[in-house]
């Protein structure tokens, strides 16, 4: 098979995107919807009458079960990933979802599994549905398989966080070319536009996680100095305050404890979200929520009340920003740029926040902003796939030089850490230890390896463990094995190891503190008639039929809509013939042609949608919210038009 | 899938015959002379990965340009799609060059390494069944960690309040004085004995390798 794009893929908390260079600048590839985020919520449908697996859905299908049935649903899975059992069970403390009643929470090792419904899950696997609809949305723009694509993690992802990654990049059915540290990919991003020397910093805060990055550029070669962040920081620690909040207040003053109920908390979520979005550009905000004794919860939050309350959460972002200056060895006046990454930079504390760390306003500068901070970050992975990819002009001068965020360690006697390579070495990186035995005849050395900063062994994070064996037997220290520790461009770690004196290559069995063995995954690869391209095709049918479908009931319904009324009778006509068209072609197998069908009744209909998009503004004034509007006028006008502009060779 | 993988470790003999054309080189290198296709990583020490003599005085500058130049060939950015040996090679050499700089460009790294390559015994670790030469974890010395937080905390309260408040000042002025001073009488010290062991004869040399093990061990 000739070798295809490689995408870029933004596997985010809150939403996931994908994207790939168009010429000489990236673009976000749009879903069936339209839109351009697919929240990364995964929701199982219910079970079939006849017990077959019920259907995964992802992105805006699955918030809607959100709130009918959020047993079957799962929303921020990304800050489980790669994370061992007790872990996930403080985590979910915050989330409605819990672990399978029959994972051993005794045992560390054991990979966590959700229960959705009636089934189970890991992390992984979750994840690898959310691919497997980005996958697809790209599959169905290009008209032609997707399976290579650059996926970006949290800078301050650790290794098994990191490995849990590609594992769902696999599941998914991607190759899994490069793992792209956020805010290194929004640096790419901005780096595009113009011929740039100098230092910046990308100040990424997320939906879960904070990342901060300073860089130098010089010569098209973007040179990470230094990485920090915390992976258990961001928006969702701003809505589950909120959250809390209303819940203690209602609790308190209503005396309902909405706790219980999961469908009432979700719909106070969203409510709590609503309110933080609006507060971004507005003084204040009420809610007005419906409790289930038919009372009323309302109450109005001025922004100063809200930023009182969020400001230890924003705090902690300080701390690893003033680490990563002095990490990377400069002054905070010598940082020419800083970049917003993130939907959380929308608010306005956190920009007051950004702007007092990196003395912005004092030297007359300000934050950059100009990308979406919502697409910066997948806009930069399709740069680093191009860059990949190694064929295009625009990115041939371009080279990224990232570096590992934890030092890498070993245990020592006493249970202290040697470090081996320390935090912020650029990537590739090695290292070569040599080990001995301690007793004579002894054949076997046991090692521990671990991330993170502290002294001791306990307080880091256990990456491994593993037994050098087959050792020849020799006297007490007489053996000399070279151990190898390499961390490849991924930032995932690779061991070998020799005994020299014999020559022998020692085995290595390594067992992976958290993460699961090759088998599973294998075990766990998503229909994997993904890749067969008798099955592509006919998928591609299926859903040029379903597309077909989608606009067609749009189209039928329309004339009942107001917004009929405002088209000229040629366009109402045109519509007409190619709504026939359409119903014709549809019924034949040739997905190409029902494809070309419906992207010219989809033309056709461009300007009925705005005028039906209008007519939802003009509603939202008088005092509705945009989703309200949408539900009044009907599902099809959720996104701004039924289908979604499309590309077709 | 496991964190961990086992990769074959390749050792280096002179002379090498290049994997793809067959040419053999007397030196082992990055390239091939005659093909110039990706070579497996070369027995060579840090200072021959830069072309650079055994010195301790280095030009930083150069330094970042050669290193700039080599990753641009080497990264495996460069070999995403070419055949598995060769991106192998290129993981293997890029992390050589990365190893390399990161120990070059910094000054006490850069001494030790040197030291080593010479024979000095520095912070070899005994203990345990470790022989190897794991870094210790605190290469600054905790005290002068200590005065760089200090002068941070005191700067940011000078910015965040009063500018005025004389007290503060002096006190930030006195923290940033003590700082400077511990700073530049280590890297003076260090320095001078740079220059003694880069152009001194056989017997200046020795004494300044002594002198300078001394002075890591104080840092220590
Ligand atoms: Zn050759």
């Amino acid at each position: 098979m000739a070798e295809g794009r490689v995408v870029g893929i933004d596997l985010g908390t809150t939403n996931s995107l994908i994207a790939y260079m168009q010429g000489d600048s990236p673009v976000v590839i749009p879903g069936v919807d339209g839109s351009n985020l697919v929240p990364s919520i995964v929701a199982l449908d219910p079970m079939p009458a006849d017990g077959s697996r019920p259907t995964v859905t992802v992105g805006n299908t699955a918030r809607k079960a959100l709130i009918e049935t959020p047993e079957r649903v799962i929303y921020s899975v990304k800050r489980l990933m790669g994370r061992g059992v007790s872990e996930v069970q403080a985590e979910l403390k915050l989330f409605p979802f819990r672990l399978a009643a029959d994972v051993d929470a005794a045992n560390p090792n054991e990979v966590p599994r959700i229960q959705l419904g009636e089934m189970t899950f890991t992390p992984p696997e979750v994840s690898a549905y959310i691919l497997r609809q980005l996958k697809r949305n790209a599959e169905r723009f290009f008209g032609a398989p997707v399976t290579q694509a650059v996926i970006t993690v949290p800078a301050y992802f650790n290794d098994a966080q990191r490995q849990a990654t590609k594992d769902a990049g696999r599941m998914a059915g991607l190759e899994v070319l490069r793992l792209v540290n956020e805010p290194t990919a929004a640096a790419l991003a901005y780096g595009l536009d113009r011929e740039k020397e100098g230092v910046i910093a990308v100040y990424d805060f997320g939906g879960g996680t904070f990342d901060i990055s300073i860089l130098k550029l010089k010569d098209g070669i973007f040179e990470v100095l230094a990485t920090n962040g915390d992976t258990h920081l961001g928006g969702d620690d701003i809505d589950n305050l909120l959250l809390a909040i209303a819940l203690d207040e209602i609790r308190n003053d209503y005396g309902i404890d909405l706790r219980p109920h999961a469908d009432a908390v979700q719909a106070l979520r969203k409510a709590v979200i609503e309110a933080k979005i609006e507060l971004s550009f507005k003084d204040t905000t009420h809610f007005d929520i419906e409790l289930p004794n038919g009372t009323r919860y309302q109450r109005e939050i001025p922004r100063a009340v809200f930023e009182d309350l969020i400001k230890p959460i924003l705090e902690r972002t300080a701390v690893p920003c003033k680490q990563v200056i002095a990490d990377a060895g400069i002054n905070p006046e010598e940082i020419g740029e800083v970049v917003l990454v993130g939907g959380s930079t929308r608010i306005p504390a956190v920009r007051r926040q950004v702007d007092a760390i990196f003395h912005l306003s004092t030297r007359g500068k300000k934050p950059h902003t100009e990308l979406n901070p919502d697409e910066v970050v997948a806009l930069g992975a399709a740069v680093q796939a191009e860059i990949l990819g190694g064929s295009a002009k625009s990115t041939e001068d371009m080279l990224l030089l990232d570096v590992t965020p934890l030092s890498l360690g070993i245990e020592a006697l006493g249970g202290v850490v040697a470090r081996i390579i320390p935090r912020n070495s650029t990537i590739p990186a090695s290292a070569t230890e040599h080990f001995t035995t301690g007793v004579d005849g002894q054949t076997n050395v046991a090692i521990h390896v671990l991330q993170g900063e502290r002294e001791l062994a306990t307080d880091c994070r256990s990456l491994a463990r593993f037994d050098l064996k087959g050792i020849p037997p020799m006297s007490a220290g007489m053996p000399r094995i070279e151990v190898k520790f390499l961390i490849a461009a991924d930032g995932i770690l690779h061991v070998s190891a020799r005994e020299q004196r014999s020559g022998k290559e020692a085995q290595i069995e390594v067992k992976p503190t958290y993460g699961l063995t090759d088998e599973q995954v294998e075990s766990m690869i998503l229909d994997s008639f993904d890749n067969a391209e008798a099955d592509f095709a006919k998928r591609l049918l299926i859903e040029a039929r379903l597309e077909a479908e989608t606009i067609l009931a749009a189209v039928e319904r329309a004339p009942q809509h107001p917004a009929w009324q405002k088209l000229t009778e040629d366009e109402k006509l045109t519509i007409d013939a190619l709504k026939s068209v359409l119903q014709i072609v549809s019924t034949g197998e040739d997905a190409n042609v029902i494809r070309s069908a419906t992207v010219s009744l989809d033309q056709a209909t461009r300007r009925f949608a705005e005028l039906m998009m209008e007519e939802a503004v003009t509603s939202a004034i008088r005092g509705k919210t945009m989703d309200k509007a949408g539900e009044d006028l009907g599902d099809e006008i959720q996104a701004p038009h039924p289908m979604a502009a499309a590309e077709f060779k | 899938m496991s964190p961990l993988k086992v990769l074959n470790s390749d050792s280096t003999a002179v002379p090498v015959v290049c994997w793809s054309c067959a040419v053999a080189h007397n030196e082992s290198t990055l390239f091939c002379t005659a093909c110039s296709k990706v070579q497996p990583p070369p027995g060579v020490d840090y200072f021959q990965v830069f072309n650079l003599p055994r010195h301790l005085q280095i030009d930083l500058a150069s330094l970042e340009q050669e290193f700039h130049k080599l990753s641009r060939k080497l990264h495996p950015d460069r070999f995403a799609r070419a055949t598995e040996a060769e991106r192998e090679f290129s993981l293997a050499d890029t992390a050589l060059i990365n190893d390399a700089y990161r120990t070059l460009r910094d000054p006490v790294r850069r001494t030790e390494y040197l030291l080593k390559l010479e024979g000095e015994e520095i912070g070899e670790e005994h203990a345990g069944h470790n022989t190897g030469n794991a870094e210790r974890t605190s290469r600054v010395p905790a005290d002068l960690l200590e005065e760089v937080f200090e002068l941070n905390m005191q700067l940011d309260e000078l910015r965040e309040g009063d500018q005025k408040d004389p007290a503060l000042l002096s006190e930030v002025g006195a923290a940033g004085e003590k700082f400077s001073g511990m700073l530049n009488e280590l890297d003076g010290n260090l320095q001078h004995q740079w220059a003694l062991w880069d152009d001194g004869d056989a017997a200046t040399r020795t004494a300044a390798q002594k002198q300078m093990v001394a002075l890591l061990d104080r840092r220590r």
